[in-house]
């Protein structure tokens, strides 16, 4: 059995979590604060990959950044960037994808922090960068790691997406998902099997560790 | 001297209300701000500690203008030098005592002063969840002296102390006062809760 797709899997999991950790944070920070009609219009635009049918967002992401159209033809011409059928094209469409799953449960906790902590840390000469990296962060750590696993979960198991964009090349773009369908379709129902249990036995010890620790930390593990 | 002339409105359950105050409090002297349950003794506090603005105002700090509404001016809170105790007293879940302390100061000799103050030397390693509501209170008032501030915002401080420690805390407290030279607002809902610490009284 070709282990290939199980390791891009993990490797386009890995580095979407990553990038989504860096980027997440401070947007869900931002959207925390106090209430406005852009911030309203921007979490609406995050949120929509949650309710998308993902083959529409492949469908526009393919439209995108294909070389035939202005965005895909400028990156290649300027940059030498081919997000169509590539790797690179895979992490992008699964930072899109996967944003909310990092953006919504971060949000919430800061949201569910008492506003009294920040103002504290603030009183005692405490810049917003302090009072974030010193008190606020540190309290909401089981949502971060919920955040963190859920992204890493879905990103895993995406297939629309990742169809479209990413096509089914070989090494390249053929994660686990896709390799399930395509040993469906020439009827390797065992091949299919292995991939299926693989991705379904790391499923569930991620979810299981998250259960196991924020037990004490959360009301619900996966709040 | 701190001379304060603000009007803030706040919103109530069925509408708002208008909290108007025109005041001065004596600079290195403790003073009470007494008034009934939602007559916005803590709005008051916040307003000096640049937590909430006011709509329209002024405060001053010995000569320092704090807030001009006219002149559009509101010093952060970060640079008001101020402590605040709050009621709920906000401590931090994740730090211990010694780490809410550490958080202020550096200084190892005057947080182990601190702790002596609010008898909480048994209890150096504990998280908030782990220590009583007194003890809680105890180190809210710690954590907001950890800065060594010209001024200190106390709301409703010694309600979960019971009177003898109460009466202790207090000595102690006003000793420290008097070396750091540190103005108080102590709020009240009950005038005898701040009894022998208060110097000044103010109404609301």
């Amino acid at each position: 059995m070709d282990l290939t797709p199980i390791f891009l899997s993990l490797k386009l999991a890995c580095v979407t979590t990553l990038i989504l950790f860096v980027i997440g944070l401070p947007i869900a920070y931002w959207l925390s604060g106090r209430s406005s009609i852009p911030k309203l219009i921007i979490e609406a635009i995050i949120t929509m990959p949650l309710v998308l049918p993902p083959s529409v967002l492949g469908f526009y992401l393919l439209l995108a950044f294909s070389p035939k159209n202005a965005l895909g033809e400028w990156l290649q011409e300027h940059f030498n960037i081919h997000l169509v059928f590539s790797f690179e094209g895979l992490i992008l469409a699964s930072v899109i994808y996967s944003l909310p799953f990092m953006v919504s449960p971060v949000k919430s906790a800061f949201i569910h922090l008492p506003t009294s902590i920040r103002e504290a840390s603030y009183t005692m000469g405490k810049s917003k960068f302090e009072t974030l990296w010193h008190v606020l962060l540190p309290n909401i750590k089981s949502s971060l790691l919920t955040a963190a696993v859920l992204t890493f979960a879905h990103t895993l198991g995406e297939f629309g997406v990742v169809l479209m964009i990413g096509g089914n090349i070989p090494g390249a773009t053929k994660v686990a998902s896709i390799a399930i369908y395509d040993s469906v379709e020439s009827m390797d129902y065992a091949n299919a099997n292995y991939y299926s249990l693989i991705l379904f036995s790391i499923t569930f010890v991620i979810v299981l560790t998250v259960f196991i620790l924020n037990r004490k930390s959360a009301k619900s593990p996966l709040e | 001297m701190i001379e304060i002339n603000i009007k803030k409105r706040v919103r109530i359950y069925n509408g708002t209300n208008l909290i108007q105050v025109k005041a001065s409090f004596h600079h290195r002297h403790i003073t009470q701000i007494i008034g009934p349950s939602g007559s916005g003794k803590t709005t008051l506090l916040k307003i000096i500690a640049g937590l909430i603005k006011p709509e329209e105002g002024k405060i001053t700090v010995n000569e320092n203008v704090w807030l001009d509404t006219k002149a559009n001016r509101n010093l952060e809170p970060q640079k008001r030098s101020i402590g605040f105790v709050f009621q709920d007293y906000a401590l931090f879940p994740n730090m211990t005592v010694i780490e809410h302390l550490q958080y202020g100061s550096n200084d190892a000799q005057y947080i182990d002063r601190l702790i002596a103050i609010g008898r909480l030397d048994a209890f150096r390693t504990h998280k908030p969840k782990h220590l009583s509501g007194g003890q809680q209170q105890r180190l809210a008032i710690l954590r907001a002296l950890s800065t060594k501030p010209s001024l200190l915002l106390m709301d409703e401080p010694f309600s979960a102390l019971d009177n003898v420690l109460k009466k202790d805390v207090m000595t102690d407290l006003k000793t420290l006062f008097d070396e750091l030279k540190i103005t108080c607002l102590v709020v009240t809902h009950h005038p005898l809760e701040t009894e022998g610490f208060a110097e000044y009284s103010f109404l609301v």
